[in-house]
């Protein structure tokens, strides 16, 4: 039995539990933080992407001394056939001038960087811990956490579960239900080290800058997921991800996607002569909108992936997760500040505050997107990125053929595919699902 | 009763790598740990304490990051840990280091009471000397058992401790004086896991940092790369002695792969069917 009382417990030192721990902690809140791994980070996977903003809204000034690997100047998105890409660049300096909007980072050390600036804050992080049990009190509101160390309970007015995709607290303790194959996306990640000239050239990149390429099309097998390829510092984070459910109905596995993405004629020689250092898969929640689960109840709430807050479309996640860490973090110190206790009705407070932010208006807006790439996948993923392919081919081959004849081509090759209506109703659903 | 249980951080040497071209370890970016033979040492003292009451205490020296596995001892449940850091104790080699954490020892004993024993790793997984136990027991003027397998008993009254020590040939049963200064054998037992209270309370640990100053270290000329007689000449790495191998291609059926195999190493090797032959003779 420890006496000791803490005002918040945070389950995961990732991108939600540091922003929840920072925050409380930066006011005065007495935080205990509980990590899994051997370290913040060491289980992390992601890519991956910093957004600034949300960062900065959190530690102003974090450009300073945060372990950054590039700020990024392009992003390149590849629609791609089994030997062509159709792609679509956009590079703009201007855009990050003053202040960079977007970094690529290697969470390993960004996360233990992060959750140092918690622990200087007063946060007490505790590595090599699990929580494995949620306690209750007579009434059934949740006053602490069972770890996998002997000794305990710890207790706290409030729990916050921000322990990622798998949540196995929230799961065990039926706050949340288990994610369904449907609901989650599985991404293999390679690391492929390579030395910093060689990458800037292969990039058109220089000191700090970097480039994000994201790909889709036929590379993932007519099943609804995403390549992408990312420049660190000495190193290249190469990957490829699908729905669970889409694996599982196809019996393909993901190191084959990886293995086909990686010799496609586009990316090979980005990566030629790199020495692979690091393998790695991930769980990434994809259910979006309806997909969350209830978010808070007495003594607790849940934050980022452990919440399903991930908007797929824009492949943001760690900024929905940073964002509702922070959020949670406020709401608590609001209650705790005019003393009220942490009931499901004070804790409201959260997701009201979570409504009024992007986190939800954005996942609000993309709320049938994750079924209909879904259902859609075989058109989207194989038939149109085949079809603009040749439309592309049609455009830009010079063969004496009259341009009158290689346009009816194209129109023919689309209305053959989808049929007219098959075309407009596609365009209709993507309209709609996009609004 | 007080324990003092000497350890080391070291890198991991699971993740390591040399360099292709010098020869030498690359260190950046390996992850340190605790040297694996510490730990057995650190958990017989752990049971020692909870057998008969006191306190043990970690000592290391290092740079200041060695702070980071001695945080580590305290949650697996030490008491105290000290860390002795200076840059004068850099390019120490083991008569330095044994001078330097004898002086600690010593400085221990008079801040927090005298150790009955001294504990440290058989050796170390980086330098593997097994010179600086010895070396504190020398100095320190300590009874010395190294290659300990069990602690059987400890009489306080008498200050006597009975213990199974591994020799060549078998066991050793010895009875020893305290104080005295011990090595642990690895696989003598397993390390705990710290129970949640004391990772709660190594996470907020204050670690008595002392330099060399702070520890009554007054000759400097002991410690460091100047009290190091032993020099390292070269490092190199030995030569792979394995011949290229090569590659069989499978045949159709197993018994023509074998048939492949078995031409393939008869054409490497031309005298090893005479060899043979020659041996069996000898039957």
């Amino acid at each position: 039995m420890i006496d000791e009382k803490f005002d918040a417990i945070v389950i995961g030192a990732g991108m939600a539990g540091n922003a929840a721990a920072f925050t409380m902690a930066s006011r005065g809140l007495k935080v205990l933080q509980l990590e899994r791994g051997e370290y913040p980070g060491s289980k992390n996977v992601q890519g991956g992407i910093l957004y600034a903003d949300m960062l900065e809204k959190i530690i102003p000034e974090f450009r300073n001394e945060a372990p950054l690997e590039r700020r990024l100047i392009e992003q390149r998105f590849w629609f791609m056939t089994d030997k062509a890409h159709t792609g679509m660049h956009y590079r703009n300096d201007d855009f990050n001038e003053e202040k960079p909007n977007r970094y690529t980072i290697i969470r390993s050390q960004f996360d233990r960087w992060f959750a140092r600036q918690a622990q200087e804050k007063g946060a007490i992080l505790l590595c090599e811990t699990t929580a494995i049990e949620l306690i209750r009190d007579a009434y059934g509101k949740v006053v602490g956490v069972r770890t996998d160390r002997s000794g305990g309970p710890i207790h706290a007015d409030v729990v916050v579960l921000a322990e990622g995709v798998n949540g196995l607290l929230g799961t065990r303790s039926e706050l949340r239900p288990r994610p369904v194959a449907s609901q989650v996306a599985l991404a293999v990640k390679e690391m492929h080290f390579l030395p910093t000239e060689v990458i800037e050239q292969r990039f058109n990149i220089k000191g700090d800058e970097g480039a994000v390429i994201e790909a889709a099309g036929t590379i993932s097998n007519g099943m609804t997921g995403m390549g992408f390829i990312y420049t660190n510092k000495e190193s290249i984070s190469v990957g490829i991800g699908c729905l669970v459910s889409d694996f599982a109905e196809n019996e393909t596995s993901p190191s084959q996607l990886l293995d086909a993405f990686k010799k496609h004629p586009s990316v090979a020689p980005l990566i030629a002569g790199s020495e692979v250092k690091e393998y790695a898969a991930h769980l990434i929640p994809e259910g979006g909108y309806k997909a969350i689960p209830q978010l808070f109840g007495d003594g607790w709430v849940i934050c980022g992936d452990a919440g399903q807050l991930n908007n797929a479309v824009h492949r943001e996640g760690s900024n929905l997760a940073m964002t509702s860490g922070r959020i949670a973090g406020e709401a608590i110190f609001q209650l705790k500040s005019r003393r009220e206790p942490t009931t499901a009705a004070n804790l409201a407070l959260y997701k009201k505050m979570l409504e009024e932010s992007f986190v939800l208006k954005d996942l609000k807006k993309y709320k049938d997107m994750p079924e209909l790439l879904h259902t859609q996948a075989q058109n989207l993923f194989l038939t149109y990125p085949q079809l603009v392919s040749k439309a592309m081919e049609n455009f830009v081959r010079v063969d004496g053929k009259p341009k009158i004849d290689k346009e009816k081509d194209t129109v023919s090759r689309f209305r053959k595919a989808r049929g007219t209506f098959g075309l407009i109703g596609d365009a209709f659903r993507l309209a709609r699902a996009w609004r | 009763m007080h324990f003092v249980v000497c350890i080391k951080q070291v890198p991991d040497s699971a993740q390591i790598r040399v360099h292709p071209v010098t020869n030498t370890i690359m260190r950046q970016g390996v992850p340190t740990i605790i040297n694996p033979y510490d730990l057995f040492s650190l958990e017989e003292a752990l049971r020692l304490r909870d057998k008969v009451g006191g306190a043990v205490t970690v000592l290391t020296m290092g740079p200041p990051m060695a702070a980071d596995s001695l945080r580590k001892a305290l949650t697996i449940g030490a008491d105290r840990a000290v860390l002795l850091t200076d840059r004068f104790f850099a390019g120490s080699d083991t008569l330095a280091t044994t001078y330097a954490l004898a002086q600690a020892i010593r400085k221990i004993g008079e801040t927090f009471g005298k150790p009955d024993i001294v504990f440290a790793g058989k050796q170390t997984i980086d330098g593997d000397t097994a010179q600086v136990g010895p070396g504190i027991a020398k100095r320190l003027d300590l009874l010395q058992l190294t290659y300990v397998s069990a602690l059987t008993e400890i009489d306080q009254e008498n200050r006597t401790i009975t213990l199974e020590r591994r020799s060549e040939g078998g066991t050793q049963v010895l009875k020893s004086q305290l104080p005295c200064m011990i090595t642990m054998l690895e696989g003598s037992n397993v390390v705990r896991r710290g129970k949640i209270d004391d990772a709660l309370r190594a996470a907020r640990a204050e670690i008595v940092t002392w330099s060399a100053k702070d520890a009554g270290i007054e000759d400097l000329t002991l410690c460091g790369l100047r009290g190091s007689p032993t020099v390292v000449k070269r490092v190199f790495a030995p030569q792979a002695r394995a011949e290229k191998a090569a590659l069989v291609e499978i045949a159709a059926t197993p018994a023509e792969t074998a048939d492949a195999f078995i031409e393939a190493i008869f054409a490497k090797a031309p005298t090893l069917e005479a060899d043979m032959a020659k041996l069996a003779s000898g039957f």
